[in-house]
């Protein structure tokens, strides 16, 4: 296991040197998106209307956050499943997207697409939550208010922890971590 | 009969879910520290670091331990020499949910219409409730939240009582395998086995509320429990999904009488969290 930092947004140059089982420190720059926001983005690329945010190089962190208490930047903030956004992914990934955080298997048409378009996945620890949310400096939403915790947010992360599942050259820790530790 | 003010169950309510979705239990903590220790793989004892160090710092910041806060589920044993008074008893309940995650700064998880619009209702309400009516004059409440993630790694299936215990064991692993990580491993599982569809799914429900480490009574169903827990972790999946030894930290499982010809299994998947709490009224 090799730990990395990572400056997001992202270049192709930081997607050729993560590989799977990497474990990664993000800062920087992310913007949240799940299911509602994935569905509002796709009608606008369909459409080829502008999108709110600029995919170029972003990470996409599939979460819906708790409010936040008075004084708090955010309540807790870990993963939600991944593979309901695997509809809409390869479409995101072609748009420039770099990085989605996630937890959970991916689609074989999404893992294809994270190979084409050089990007990786990558999972953080589902049901903590709260850790997470300390590591959250700023958040500011961007785009569709009306979703709550679905809406897209902006946040400032610093050292973010995550772990590489799919890198760009076609590799799965799921796949990997399963048959190295089956009895 | 005793009267009780609906009023004091909107408050117990209330209390409920905040302290479920603040507060991880001890047996829990137990099995994640024995995780800490045991468990082979790197990446595998970070999980249960980051964790340990999740639940303490929710209980001391009041912090929800997962941003899931999710459909509250409401199981409630209610005293039949009980009146009820002061008010609808459903809309006292949901009251206290409202409360309870507008004032504990939980989420609301909750869409008004499946296939319709979709929408929040803005207060996690409605709560799904399951009532028992029992002896006696007092009102137990246990309030159990459940995420959406690992709710949707659930799975009911009517095995053949030809199949018993083999067929049983097969479905549990095999469903718990192809979860995979979605419902955040290490996961306990609820196995409900018997009564008829619906019930074999409240039962697999029920089954969540045990605590840790507390095996079925039979000795027999004792031992398919070890056997299925076993067999679970021999798959290698481990925490998160990273690979390891901890996919499960336990399995329970609840029975129920059945029909002759059928032999009703579900298997309720939850992440490590189980959370729930309860008062007596």
């Amino acid at each position: 296991m090799k730990l990395k930092r990572l400056q997001a947004p992202l270049s192709d140059r930081d997607m050729e040197q993560l590989n799977t089982g990497d474990a990664v420190l993000i800062s920087g720059i992310i913007f949240t998106a799940r299911d509602a926001a994935h569905k509002k983005m796709m009608e606008l690329l369909k459409s080829g209307q502008a999108l709110p945010i600029d995919l170029a190089g972003q990470v996409i962190y599939y979460v819906g956050p708790a409010p936040a208490r008075p004084g708090q930047v955010i309540g807790s903030a870990g993963p939600t499943t991944s593979g309901r956004m695997d509809f809409y992914t390869p479409a995101l990934l072609e748009h420039g997207v770099k990085a989605l955080i996630g937890k959970g298997g991916r689609s074989r048409a999404v893992r294809h697409a994270l190979q084409k378009f050089k990007g990786v996945y990558l999972a953080t620890t589902g049901g903590a939550g709260a850790l997470l949310a300390k590591r959250i400096l700023a958040a500011e939403i961007v785009a569709y208010p009306e979703l709550g915790p679905e809406a897209i947010r902006r946040l400032v992360v610093e050292d973010f922890p995550a772990i590489v599942i799919n890198d760009s050259h076609g590799r799965d820790l799921y796949e990997e971590g399963r048959k190295n530790y089956a009895k | 009969m005793r009267e009780i003010q609906v009023r004091e169950i909107t408050a117990a309510v209330e209390r409920l879910c905040q302290e479920a979705n603040y507060f991880l239990g001890e047996d829990i903590i137990g099995a994640l520290q024995k995780g800490l220790q045991e468990e082979i793989s790197p990446l595998g004892k970070d999980v249960f670091r980051q964790l340990l160090e999740n639940a303490q710092l929710a209980r001391e910041e009041r912090m929800p331990l997962c941003q899931d806060t999710g459909t509250v589920v409401l199981f409630i044993d209610l005293g039949q020499d009980v009146r009820l008074v002061g008010g609808d008893f459903n809309r006292a309940i949901n009251e206290g949910v409202r409360r309870g995650y507008l004032g504990g700064f939980l989420r609301n998880s909750i869409v008004d219409d499946p296939l319709g619009g979709r929408v929040n209702t803005g207060d996690n309400t409605p709560a799904i409730v399951h009532l028992r009516l029992v002896p006696g004059e007092k009102v137990k409440l246990v309030l159990a939240p459940k995420g959406g993630g690992s709710e949707n790694m659930s799975a009911v299936r009517m095995l053949a009582p030809a199949q018993g215990a083999a067929g049983l064991t097969d479905f549990v692993v095999e469903t718990v395998c192809h979860a995979g990580a979605n419902p955040c491993p290490p996961v306990v599982v609820g196995v409900g086995l018997g009564g008829n569809f619906e019930e074999v799914a409240l039962l697999a429900k029920r089954a969540l509320l045990r605590p840790l480490g507390r095996p079925h009574p039979q000795h027999f169903y004792a031992d398919l429990e070890k056997e299925m827990l076993e067999k679970i972790n021999r798959s290698g999946i481990g925490p998160q999904g990273f690979g390891g030894r901890f996919t499960a930290l336990a399995v329970h499982l609840e029975t129920a009488p059945c029909h002759i010809a059928s032999l009703p299994a579900a298997v309720n998947m939850n992440c490590h969290a189980a959370r729930h709490a309860q008062v007596e009224l």
